[in-house]
């Protein structure tokens, strides 16, 4: 096999390189950190200001709440799960999910 | 007045040190009375790579707290004219830095040399800050890797804010790119980032490529700067590197791979 590649020209580099992959992540991940460099960290406080607006309503357990950003191209999604306590013992769960989609510059 | 150029790149292990030990060296070849100073104080290393670690009575920190004159503390090089090592102490830490200490000797240096060239440590905090905050040029080296590129922009975000250039409000740091450890095979492999893809994603002037080298090893382990091994790829790209800072158009050198002859290619493919 090896004498018959020996005479193909190179393959230029595939799309789906890793490098490729490497230039893409770099791109959009550092697009976003150019973006909130000098601005504050506002995560911690968003969750603090929503968690005591929703603790206003409901008992809400402070170790149960998930939030989870995914930034990518075109949009980034900003997802908040706060898992809620059932009234009745019996363990039924009810979740509120708030969701907040921005699109980025 | 001389200029101040800072070596930084926020990663560490890029080659750092053995860019100011080249750029240092090359300049002074070049005629021009240079100055490197080791700012990674507690992790001394730039005296073992410029090969005068036995030479070392006084440092930097010393100076800047007045227990030694500066003339005292300048180590001159041996093989080349108008170099000079200012190193760091091996026991202080980063503290020992106080920019009203580094401004005075930073001054002083000003004076007497024509290029001031600051060897950063690897980080952000205090000692890669005080680094870069005098300079007035920053060559930001980077590997063609995702931790390094990313942690060079978070670079590039200090010198544009955190610089006195930046807080004085007066035009700002001149940057340069040094791509290092960068292998052609790989990239034409499509393992690791081009020279493109980078420049593209830190939107810097180029200002070299230096290729991955067994001669840098080699050269740090006798302490004879890489620039001096004119036979290596990377002491040839070191040497443009520096001519293309005084201003010389120069082509890029080492960001293809090298053309093998038929018999090496036979004797490579069966190995």
């Amino acid at each position: 096999m090896r004498i018959f590649n020996f005479f193909r020209p190179a393959q230029p580099p595939k799309v789906e390189s890793s490098a490729h992959h490497a230039k893409e992540r770099l791109q959009i991940v550092m697009a976003h950190e150019r973006a909130s460099r000098d601005g504050p960290d506002f995560l911690p406080l968003l969750q603090q200001e929503l968690l005591a607006v929703i603790a206003k309503y409901v008992d809400v357990d402070q170790n149960k709440v998930e939030v989870k950003l995914d930034r990518s191209n075109e949009i980034s999604t900003l997802e908040v799960n706060i898992e809620l306590p059932s009234r009745r013992p019996e363990p039924r769960r009810q979740r509120a999910a708030l969701q907040g989609a921005a699109s980025t510059p | 007045m001389g200029q101040i150029i800072v070596m930084t790149s926020g990663k560490g292990g890029v080659g750092k040190t053995t860019s100011s030990a080249a750029f240092a060296t090359g300049f002074a070849l070049r005629g021009h009375k240079t100055v490197v100073i080791d700012f990674d104080v507690g992790l001394r290393n730039l005296d073992l790579v410029m090969g005068c670690e036995r030479r070392v009575v006084f440092d930097f920190i010393n100076v800047i707290n007045g227990e030694a004159k500066l003339y005292q503390a300048l180590i001159k090089d041996k093989r080349v004219e108008n170099l000079y090592i200012l190193p760091t102490s091996q026991t202080r830490d980063k503290d020992a830095l106080t920019k009203e200490g580094v401004e005075a000797v930073m001054d002083e240096l000003r004076k007497e040399f024509e290029f001031i060239i600051c060897d950063s440590p690897a980080g952000i905090e205090k000692g890669a800050l005080m680094a870069l905050y005098f300079a007035d040029q920053a060559v930001v080296v980077t590997n063609p890797e995702v931790s390094s590129v990313r942690d060079s922009d978070r670079i590039l975000g200090m010198l544009a804010a955190r610089s006195r250039r930046a807080e004085l409000g007066q035009p700002p740091v001149i940057e340069h790119l040094l791509l290092t450890r960068y292998d052609p095979i790989r990239v034409e492999r499509g393992e690791m980032l081009n020279v493109n893809d980078v420049l593209e994603i830190l939107a810097i002037p180029l200002l070299g490529v230096i290729p991955e080298s067994q001669a840098v090893l080699r050269a740090s382990n006798v302490g004879v700067p890489v620039i001096l091994d004119d036979t290596s790829n990377a002491g040839m790209a070191y040497a443009d590197a520096v001519a293309r800072f005084l201003g010389e158009q120069l082509e890029h050198r080492f960001v293809k791979p090298e053309k093998r002859g038929l018999f090496s290619r036979l004797l490579g493919r069966t190995a």
